[in-house]
């Protein structure tokens, strides 16, 4: 018999229950609980009389809505100006509070984008099955997790149930060897995963990361990898347990201390692919010909090196993909043959659950270091995905390093990732952003956005334009 | 949950690849704290030619007299045509709230977005899987036809076209069942409470640091 995959490790662990139909029940370690895909899971369980199976396993804060300005920040959620994002956290405090929820909330110094305050609190740990109402939840697969999204229904089950009405998916290898070049990051990689396989690539697919340049990477930097599992279609992505992921769980809040950190640890080691295992679907890349990535279109997978031009729509055979691309063109107001360089920003946003943790800060600050954000970009924001990260951040003194440049520091949020507040785009703006989403509209109404790493957004910022950051650090 | 057995309607054209679900129902429409009164700003910025806001009334609004939806000819569809992987990106159930409130009962694709997929079922809407040619051959003909209509039935699991022709879909069994009875699976599940706690006790044997509790 073949040996098992990372995935189908986790898939056994969790079997509650096989049933007939070809369904099955899991169970949920970690339920990890945001204002905006809740409200109505809690609402249900109220109409239906069901209580919370398991309180102690649900960690909860608001970070779609929360404003990121020292100002509107500072007298908690009464500050919050919009009067419907004021009530949806509202809701939040009182579903948390009325259940017996652990919430971290708005002005709490542990606050911060669910995906980041996961894996930094050691609440999602190697080995557990972890959950929220948000696509972005594979992040947690860096641990050696399955960490999968999930909607609003199924936060109402999960609360209800501690367990998912599931169907094992297929497996999937994405393995990337090599070693990267200097000033290509996680995102490239990622970025250029996503432009191989393409945004449905990775459709009813479980994927393993595995391959030499994983086993490099940071943790933070397999965290990026796996936040972006799902605009390769994936709703999970995970890297093998080693010694990174075991070094950077230990002494954590919640990490398992003494006798249980031992036998943690014995557990842990195992999770990763056996040798003999098959996976259903194998994509290599050579990670040594990965160049800094800049998207150019509506889609995460319409991406480019950041020295090639805009693409052809003439040149793709495929008629419904050609319509894509010139639907593209038009909305993000480019031609076909325009060097990526050359495209005029307004923005840059440094942030997002893709690109918020403290390793993308320190990055950032490194490019911006002594120098000036260029007068033609209209605002530059750098938005920690954490108060943690906020504080540690600050402890740097990344912050007067960001404000000197005159980039704007922020309080934590997935802000201008998705524009639930007021950090947004305006129409036929451009962004340089280290988000995740290049949709129409995401950023704003009419918003452009470029997906890119935080390297390259900041060089962005300085250069007034995409800047192969390479080049712009040897200039320095 | 809405029980699901056997549909006829308009069907209406969605024809791009890779709809996401920030085009299905923009973020700011997110922040209602209800499940009901997405369907009037569905495809808000394809259907509107201003930004639309939450809790505003869309009457008045301009209207993109290009986008299909708006047409006369597919006023009270309940069958939407679309293309490969719809419904990506963001997890919200809103999409398929949006979509169901709007009037919408079926939709006919090559491929989904798995999480869409799921919330959907979950919701009483039913997201047939046809092969791309079936569908560019519906798409044709839906074009060619004024007032074209679907029938959907998922006892038979079966696409009926106006002319008679017959294409059957493939379906979990699980999820079938359910949306053929409008079964609450939450319901379902508390049936099986006691394997659930037998987990708990097993897992708590062996891994007790998964059982700390968060505070």
């Amino acid at each position: 018999m073949a040996g098992k995959t990372l995935y189908d490790k986790l898939w056994d662990a969790h079997l509650v229950k096989q049933r007939d139909d070809g369904s099955a029940l899991i169970y949920i370690d970690r339920h990890i609980v945001h204002e905006v895909t809740s409200p109505q899971a809690f609402e249900g369980l109220r109409l239906a009389s069901r209580q919370v199976w398991r309180v102690d396993s649900v960690l909860a804060t608001p970070d779609h809505n929360v404003p990121t300005t020292v100002k509107e920040r500072a007298s908690g959620v009464e500050g919050i100006e919009d009067p419907v994002s004021k009530i949806q956290v509202k809701t939040l405090d009182d579903n948390c509070d009325s259940f017996g929820i652990t919430e971290y909330k708005i002005n709490d110094r542990r606050q911060g984008i669910v995906h980041v305050i996961g894996p930094e609190s050691g609440a999602c740990l190697p080995g557990m099955t972890v959950v929220c109402g948000d696509s972005h939840t594979a992040t947690n697969g860096a641990l050696g997790a399955l960490a999968h999204g999930i909607g609003t229904s199924e936060v109402e089950h999960v609360l209800a149930t501690q367990c998912l009405v599931a169907k094992k998916m297929k497996n999937m290898l994405v393995k990337v060897d090599g070693k990267l070049g200097k000033g290509v990051t996680p995102k490239d990689v990622v970025l250029a995963i996503i432009a191989k396989i393409g945004t449905a690539g990775g459709n009813g697919y479980a994927i393993e990361f595995g391959g030499q340049v994983f086993r490099d990477m940071s943790m933070e930097g397999r965290m990026t990898v796996c936040n972006m599992a799902i605009e390769g279609g994936a709703r999970a992505g995970m890297v093998a347990v080693d010694e990174t992921t075991i070094n950077y769980v230990k002494d954590r809040d919640f990490a398992p201390k003494a006798a249980h950190w031992d036998a943690a640890v014995k557990e842990w080691i195992n999770l990763v692919s056996d040798d003999d295992a098959v996976f259903d679907s194998v994509v290599e890349l050579d990670g040594s010909a990965i160049n800094p990535q800049v998207s150019w279109g509506t889609s995460p997978e319409m991406v480019v090196d950041v020295n090639a031009s805009v693409p052809n729509p003439a040149d793709e055979a495929d008629s419904v993909k050609k319509a894509g691309m010139e639907r593209a063109l038009e909305y993000m107001g480019l031609q076909a043959g325009q060097k990526i360089t050359d495209i005029h920003l307004d923005r840059v946003f440094i942030g997002s659950c893709t690109n918020s943790r403290i390793e993308d800060m320190r990055a950032a600050a490194a490019v911006v270091s002594g120098r000036k954000k260029a007068a033609s970009i209209k605002e530059a924001i750098v938005v920690p995905g954490s108060g943690l990260v906020k504080e540690q951040a600050e402890a740097e003194g990344l912050d007067k390093i960001f404000t000197e440049a005159g980039l704007e520091w922020r309080e934590p949020g997935c802000s201008m990732c998705l524009a639930m507040n007021a950090d947004k785009l305006g129409a036929g703006e451009h962004c340089a952003s280290t988000s995740n989403r290049n949709f129409e509209g995401r950023q704003g109404y009419g918003g452009r956005t470029h997906l890119v790493s935080p390297e390259m957004a900041a060089a962005a910022a300085i250069a007034g334009h995409f800047v192969d950051v390479r080049q712009f650090a040897k200039e320095a | 949950m809405k029980a699901f057995t056997k549909v006829t309607g308009v069907a209406a054209p969605m024809d791009r690849a890779n709809v996401d679900t920030d085009m299905i129902i923009p973020k700011q429409f997110l922040k209602s704290i209800k499940r009901s009164g997405f369907g009037k700003n569905l495809f808000d910025e394809l259907r509107y030619l201003d930004e639309g806001q939450p809790d505003q009334s869309c009457e008045g609004r301009p209207v993109n007299t290009e986008f299909p939806l708006n047409f006369d000819r597919y006023q009270g569809a309940s069958i939407l045509l679309a293309r490969e992987n719809f419904g990506c990106g963001s997890s919200r159930e809103h999409a398929p709230w949006a979509l169901d409130d709007y009037g919408f009962r079926a939709i006919l694709a090559p491929s989904y977005a798995d999480i869409f997929y799921n919330n959907s079922f979950k919701n009483g809407l039913l997201p047939v899987i046809l092969d791309e040619s079936i569908i560019e051959q519906l798409f044709n003909e839906m074009y060619a036809t004024e007032g074209y209509q679907l029938t959907i039935d998922l006892e038979e699991q079966a696409v009926i076209t106006p002319s008679g022709e017959s294409f059957s879909f493939e379906v979990d069994e699980f999820r079938r069942h359910c949306l053929l009875n409008g079964l609450d699976d939450i319901g379902l599940t508390l049936e099986d409470a006691d394997f659930i706690k037998a987990y708990e006790q097993k897992r708590r044997a062996e891994a007790p640091w998964l059982f700390d509790t968060i505070k």
